[in-house]
């Protein structure tokens, strides 16, 4: 059975004390806490083709196959083969539930041209086959799809007025879970025939309109009686599995985490963010055209493979065998992991389908594949088939499917130049790592710079390094950053060479100082100890002058004594006779 | 169910018209009664001998809806001539009877 969004058999927390009947419709449930009022009859109203009958159908038919709830749904417009035919396309197999017991669908179409009313009537024999109906399969839901054509048939309108707000009351009396269909009618009246009057309890709108020359669905619940619900206008799609509708952002956000790290294939950016990203995050790589978006998602991919693990990828421009051949010119050989079953391709214009079937197939391989990481390349291919807000609703769908699933995600999307970082689908703050990648030109080349915008959780770089493209796959380098900016290619190559120039020059300057210095440094000590051997001759000289004074003066001295002594004089004053 | 059969008579259609008709009725309610003492009335009055009457009563024979599609009663289906036609109601107003039933057109008595 297709995954719903709440397990079959669970429902999911309801908010009030209403009790709520399940739709199993992917995202109704999330959107209104549960799904339908239980026993009250609720109306779903839109213009033609706008889905409200597979709605009604939807919720008879994953009732009786998902909830064990069986249904009656009573067609006035369309025959029961036709209705066979309708939702066959979705999966949905009315012959075989009627066959099992679990179904009931009895076509009562009313042409107004075989009609004529005379008198008094009342509806008893739809309330009679109705009934019937109810007991034969033991139901639980009813959907009447489209009563209001009887109001156009029958015409007398106060007679089918009382007798429809009869059907009401029954249809509750017997706790049925009602869903009525109504066309939508004009100037804002919410039916043709105001019948959103008689169903208080819960109503929805549906609508299909054109903008941008594109098809939208979009939902919206008028209101909804003792229930909180969202109040949004939420696109849908029908798929090929039933109605889709999703929040425009997760509502619930209470996906998985792991602090498991999943390599990119680039040894260099895995480092950059401290280990690669975290296994089952989205990893958005922009940049302009040929700035290497796609091989940096292979190279994820590959790595991915390598592992041992399987890998999706997603070219909305490419064929598989033109991606491999281009991936196999920079080294990366995803043929052998095809070849091997890990890898699958998927080629496909974005503008061959709407963003309906888009989705609708990206889920299906998602879930055929069970990936441990998806690339989609490029999801601004998208805007070719839908207006700037429905993308921007879709990027983030396809990013809800990945994480609740525990994939990681790599998106790419190009940037033009002109229109600096922002990316032409709005999805930066639904991803996790941004990466961007960049041309520089310069000295008449074109390079890559690589850059870490964010990544959640993650100590991540804050450098900037080259991103070049080898015959091994993708690099990283250092960038030169010097005092002519950030130099990249053969302007980086020269400034290494000139640096590397420059430093063997100053290493010869220094050498050269350094001997200068030995030099000098010699020439000094030898003029210090030539310094010292003066000094110590004159120190010498000046001792020997010294002894010399001293000795002729005893001389001198012993002279004046025997002078003395022969003239028989005084004693002599020394201080003046010498 | 109980057919009747009436008396040679016509004034509008061609002689060889033979008329099958089938009343659905939901138990013996007053509607009901007047329903089949109206359509009685006007067949004697302007089928007499070439008119069959069928009554099913959905009470006791509710599968029976799904086959003509009923959802209103009474209901009357002429089965015949084709194409088949539906008149809903009690049938009180016999101009808008005949009118159903192709007896006279909707200008009013030629």
């Amino acid at each position: 059975m297709a995954p719903s969004i709440h397990a079959p058999g669970t429902r999911p927390a309801v908010s009030s004390g209403l009790e709520k009947a399940p739709t199993g419709i992917r995202g109704f449930d999330e959107i209104t806490g549960g799904g339908l009022p239980r026993g009250r009859a609720s109306l779903v109203t839109g213009g033609p083709g706008a889905g409200k009958t597979l709605f009604g159908l939807e919720f008879l038919v994953r009732g009786a196959r998902d909830f064990d709830e069986p249904g009656v749904l009573l067609a006035f417009e369309e025959s029961a083969e036709e209705l066979a035919d309708d939702v066959a396309s979705l999966g949905f197999d009315l012959a075989g539930l009627e066959a099992g017991g679990h179904l009931v669908v009895d076509a009562c179409r009313v042409d107004a041209t075989e009609f004529v009313t005379t008198g008094e009537f009342d509806l008893d024999g739809l309330f009679i086959r109705l009934s019937a109906a109810v007991q034969a399969v033991g139901a639980r839901r009813v959907v009447l799809d489209t009563i209001e054509v009887l109001f156009g048939a029958l015409d007398n309108e106060a007679v089918v007025r009382a007798e429809f707000s009869r059907l009401l009351r029954w249809l509750k009396d017997q706790g049925l879970t009602t869903l009525i269909t109504g066309e939508r009618g004009r100037e804002g009246q919410l039916t043709r025939y105001g019948i959103e009057e008689y169903v208080s309890d819960c109503v929805i709108v549906l609508d299909h309109r054109m903008h941008d020359e594109i098809a939208t669905r979009r939902l919206r619940i008028v209101k909804y009686r003792g229930s909180r619900h969202g109040t949004n206008e939420y696109p849908f799609l029908v798929t090929d599995r039933g109605l889709m509708i999703w929040p425009i952002t997760s509502t619930q956000l209470t996906y998985p985490v792991s602090t498991d790290r999943v390599s990119l294939g680039v040894p260099r950016l895995d480092q950059m963010l401290t280990g690669g990203v975290h296994r089952g995050s989205t990893v958005l790589i922009t940049g302009s055209a040929g700035t290497g978006k796609t091989t940096l998602a292979a190279s994820a991919a590959d790595a991915a493979c390598a592992r041992g693990e399987p890998a999706l990828f997603v070219s909305f421009e490419e064929s598989p065998d033109q991606l491999v051949r281009n991936m196999r010119s920079v080294g990366i050989d995803l043929g052998r992991w095809v070849g091997a079953g890990l890898l699958r391709l998927w080629g496909q214009r974005a503008t061959a389908f709407g963003l309906e079937s888009h989705l609708a197939g990206i889920e299906r391989l998602l879930d055929e594949t069970t990936p441990g990481i998806a690339v989609l390349d490029a999801v601004g291919s998208l805007t070719h088939i839908g207006a700037q807000s429905e993308v921007t609703a879709a990027v983030a769908r396809e990013v809800d499917m990945m994480k609740s699933r525990g994939i990681t995600g790599i998106l790419t999307s190009l940037t033009h130049e002109d229109q600096g970082e922002t990316s032409s689908v709005d999805a930066s703050s639904l991803i996790d790592t941004w990466l961007l990648l960049r041309n520089v030109e310069s000295d008449g080349e074109r390079n890559r710079l690589l850059f870490v915008i964010k990544s959640r959780g993650t100590a991540h770089s804050n450098q900037v390094r080259e991103f070049i493209l080898t015959d091994r796959g993708p690099e990283l380098l250092d960038v030169s950053v010097g005092p002519r900016g950030v130099l990249t290619g053969s302007a980086r190559m020269t400034q290494v060479a000139e640096e590397r120039a420059a430093e063997a020059e100053r290493r010869g300057e220094l050498e050269r100082r350094q001997l200068d210095l030995a030099r000098r440094s010699a020439e000094v000590e030898a003029q210090i100890a030539l310094l010292r051997e003066q000094l110590a001759t004159e120190t010498a000289e000046l001792d020997r002058l010294v002894v010399e004074q001293s000795r002729g003066e005893d001389a001198r001295a012993a002279a004046r004594a025997t002078l003395a002594r022969r003239r028989q004089g005084d004693l002599p004053r020394p201080g003046r006779e010498a | 169910m109980e057919p009747t059969c009436g008396a040679d008579s016509n004034r509008v259609d061609g002689p060889s018209k033979e008329y099958e008709l089938r009343l659905y009725l939901a138990g013996h309610s007053p509607k009901s009664v007047r329903a089949v003492e109206n359509l009685r009335r006007a067949c004697e009055e302007h089928l007499a001998g070439r008119y069959r009457i069928e009554l099913v009563d959905l009470l006791e024979n509710p599968q029976l809806a799904r086959g003509d599609e009923i959802i209103a009663v009474p209901t009357l289906v002429r089965k015949l001539p084709q194409p088949v036609r539906k008149i809903i109601g009690d049938l009180s107003d016999t101009e808008k009877l005949l009118v159903g039933l192709q007896l006279r057109s909707a200008g009013g008595p030629p």
